[in-house]
């Protein structure tokens, strides 16, 4: 199978540019980009005149639901969700039911992925400690042999820091990735929203910064101790990029990313107890909002995820604190991210490197790029199209969107896995 | 942000959910008709037909003594058929979703719903989800607010001292974990109060408190210097853990309301508390029982205030 996508703008998030260009594909593999490569018969012809090309997209933390909660998401309706937004990887953290703590996991995720067709890569992030338990070290050698690309002890804590600074070690030993979303559990108690005035008004049990900050810096302290190249994910806090910032200036293996919906809803949006403005880490202030926007902008936050959150309908519908936390945020993760471009945060091609080659190379993945060689992961994107954000129609089966009624640009026309038209 | 819910088109109360987002106006009227329904309360016969025919269901997810008996007591003398249910150990612990316990008790036809929960914003939740012409009346919500309790509270204070604009009020305790603080607050500063104060150690304080409206002090002496009106709150035994207090000792000693410490306040300044009242904690029983104390009287108040809320909602 060869397929020629001809006419596009290719918006290359490597080289930073915008080219118009021809795009060839051989099997599974870009075989060449503007020039045609010798002896290529295109099978298939896409004209992408007026279309951007992108490559795939990567999301370094969404959560698909499968196995364990089932009744919220499945990896074949996220799947199809990731690849008609655009996403064409996804990478979910261990904290599945069971946990991401042995082989079979993994398997079964690779099996159920591979019965919904393929449709999107699939990589799994293994629990650094048994069951998430804090306690016990994982079999990561043979997780990563079975696929695992890092370890996480997702929003569960170490029992203490000596566990958590052998955990780091071991991974770092197995040359693996280290991801932490940073968080005190006692500072977070039973809070569900930001600290602010705002808390204080609705009378809602508050998530001090600290919860975030106090967690980081002793993080980045284990960092310095073990040398573990280490990613801090969901980050939410203007003092949280500032430690980043510094421990980056420092020469310490760190990289960072925040949510996308942290860059455009403040705990404001909570309104009148809002739930699907409810997220863990909170949505913060206006300040901090702006420092998250001005470390994306200049590097301080190498990546945005999705932070996908599928819920099934009843798990919104509750009081603030009794409702679940998260955002369904695949189908908004690229028209989001093209707001950024137009609110002139960062050109189009820093913008898109921010949801691919970014966090492919903090993950070690094959993606993020369009290029000879390179896995054919590629979207066509109708920059023109208009649309009206409305959870119901969302293909996720989250319908728990933050963006309800939101106008967005831009719409993924096609999008091709591993040389294959999956949308 | 959103539309009030509490409020029609006219202006008029359709639920009744929290002080903020009422006005000064409409807290008048639940005053005024407060005091026109005190006389009833006073009558041989207790009764009057505005919510005759009407079913009005109390439930309670967490326990009250007070609130909702004078809560019974209004519905009782406004002539509405009760429903009142202690839902802390029934449905909800089977599993069934606050939404389904709406829906179900919607099936009874009930008109009138009067909920206590211990989720910050229930009461909201209860308004979005109920059919229209349902109405909704907060019973206390989590940390949020307790709307019915601040009207009686500001009825007791211009029953005792007319013009609020010239008043000094004190709140004293542990505002962070309380719903009644917060909507006196509004409440308070709706009406034009000329200076609320709120006396707390740190721990009990929620973070910028004093965006709401009121100075902050952690002196009770300075605190309480020249009010008019002292509200003491109620301090959780369960405060001592979680490291909120060292001691209900300690507490006493710096917050505790005596004798002598109100004597920093105007002579003629009225001592209030919202109860259940742990005395020897945050009052002692000489300043409960003392002669500036009109804690008994905010209960009887209660009924008038509550009775004056429901006949508004419906229209009367």
């Amino acid at each position: 199978m060869t397929i020629l996508i001809k006419n596009g703008t290719l918006i290359d998030p490597v080289g930073l540019q915008e080219s118009k260009t021809d795009i060839f594909i051989e099997g599974n593999l870009v075989a060449g980009v503007g020039s045609k490569p010798k002896g290529f018969r295109a099978t298939q012809t896409i004209d992408a005149n007026g279309h951007w090309v992108l490559p795939g997209l990567v999301d370094s933390q969404a959560r698909l639901r499968e196995p364990g909660q089932t009744h919220k998401a499945d990896i074949a309706s996220e799947t199809r969700a990731a690849v008609r937004s655009g996403i064409t990887s996804l990478c979910i953290p261990p904290d599945t039911l069971p946990v991401i703590d042995n082989s079979a996991v993994v398997d079964l995720i690779h099996h159920q992925n591979a019965k919904a067709g393929n449709q999107c890569h699939i990589y799994t992030i293994g629990a650094l400690s048994r069951a998430l338990n804090g306690e016990e070290l994982c079999n990561m050698a043979s997780l990563k042999a079975s696929g695992c690309i890092a370890f996480s002890n997702a929003t569960q804590p170490f029992v203490n820091n000596l566990v958590q600074r052998r955990a780091m070690d071991y991974a770092a030993g197995q040359n693996m990735l280290v991801i932490i979303q940073p968080r005190d559990n006692d500072l977070y108690a039973d809070g569900c929203a930001h600290e602010s005035a705002i808390s204080t008004r609705l009378g809602l049990p508050a998530i001090p910064e600290a919860a975030e900050t106090a967690a980081l810096a002793k993080d980045i302290e284990l960092v310095a101790q073990t040398g573990a190249r280490t990613h801090f994910g969901q980050l939410s806090c203007a003092r949280s990029v500032g430690m980043i910032r510094q421990a980056k200036a420092d020469g310490l293996p760190i990289t960072a990313d925040c949510a996308m919906h942290q860059l455009f809803l403040t705990d404001h949006d909570i309104g009148q107890f809002d739930t699907n403005k409810l997220t863990i880490p909170p949505l913060r202030s206006q300040y901090d909002k702006q420092a998250l926007r001005e470390a994306v902008a200049d590097g301080t936050i190498d990546s945005i995820c999705s932070d996908h959150n599928p819920h099934e309908t009843d798990a919104k519908l509750q009081p603030f604190p009794s409702a679940e936390p998260g955002i369904s945020a695949l189908d908004t993760l690229l028209p989001l991210a093209l707001r950024l471009v137009e609110e002139n945060l960062l050109s189009l091609p820093e913008v898109i490197a921010k949801i691919s080659i970014n966090p492919a190379r903090i993950l070690h993945l094959p993606a993020g790029q369009i290029a000879a060689g390179e896995l054919a992961d590629i979207i066509i994107v109708d920059p023109g199209s208009n649309w009206l954000c409305s959870g119901k129609d969302f293909v996720s089966r989250g319908k728990n969107t933050a963006f309800e009624g939101w106008d967005f640009n831009g719409r993924v026309l096609t999008t091709l896995v591993a040389g294959q038209q999956v949308y | 942000m959103t539309v009030n819910p509490q409020l029609d088109e006219n202006g008029k109360l359709l639920h009744f959910l929290s002080i903020e987002g009422l006005n000064r106006q409409i807290l008048t009227e639940i005053l005024d008709t407060a005091e026109s329904f005190t006389s009833v309360t006073d009558r041989m016969v207790k009764k009057v037909p505005i919510l005759r025919g009407k079913t009005v269901a109390n439930l309670f997810f967490e326990a009250s003594t007070r609130t909702r008996s004078t809560f019974e007591l209004a519905e009782q003398r406004l002539s509405a058929d009760i429903l009142s249910l202690n839902l802390g150990t029934s449905a909800t612990v089977k599993g069934e979703s606050l939404l389904d316990t709406i829906r179900n008790l919607e099936a009874m036809q009930i008109d009138m719903f009067v909920i206590r929960h211990k989720d910050s914003g229930s009461a909201h939740f209860f308004a979005q989800h109920v059919r229209p012409g349902v109405s909704v009346l907060n019973a206390g919500d989590g940390q949020h607010e307790h709307p019915t309790q601040a009207m009686l509270d500001m009825y007791t204070i211009r029953h005792h001292k007319q013009d609020f604009s010239r008043l000094r009020v004190a709140i004293v305790g542990d505002i962070m974990h309380s719903r009644v603080a917060r909507s006196q607050i509004h409440a308070l500063n709706l009406l034009n109060t000329a200076e609320v104060r709120v006396i707390a150690p740190r721990t009990l304080l929620p973070v910028d408190t004093a965006s709401l409206g009121v100075q902050l002090y952690d002196n009770l002496e300075q605190g309480l210097q020249d009010v008019d009106v002292v509200i003491m709150l109620r301090l959780q035994k369960e405060r001592m853990r979680g490291a909120l207090l060292p001691s209900e000792n300690e507490y006493f000693n710096q917050f505790g309301l005596t004798q002598e410490r109100l004597g920093q306040a105007k002579p003629d300044a009225i001592v209030m508390h919202p109860g259940p009242a742990n005395r020897g904690v945050e009052i002692e029983s000489s300043v409960m029982d003392g002669n500036q104390s009109v804690i008994l009287q905010q209960v009887g108040f209660g009924i008038s205030v509550r009775m004056a809320v429901m006949s508004m909602i419906v229209g009367q």
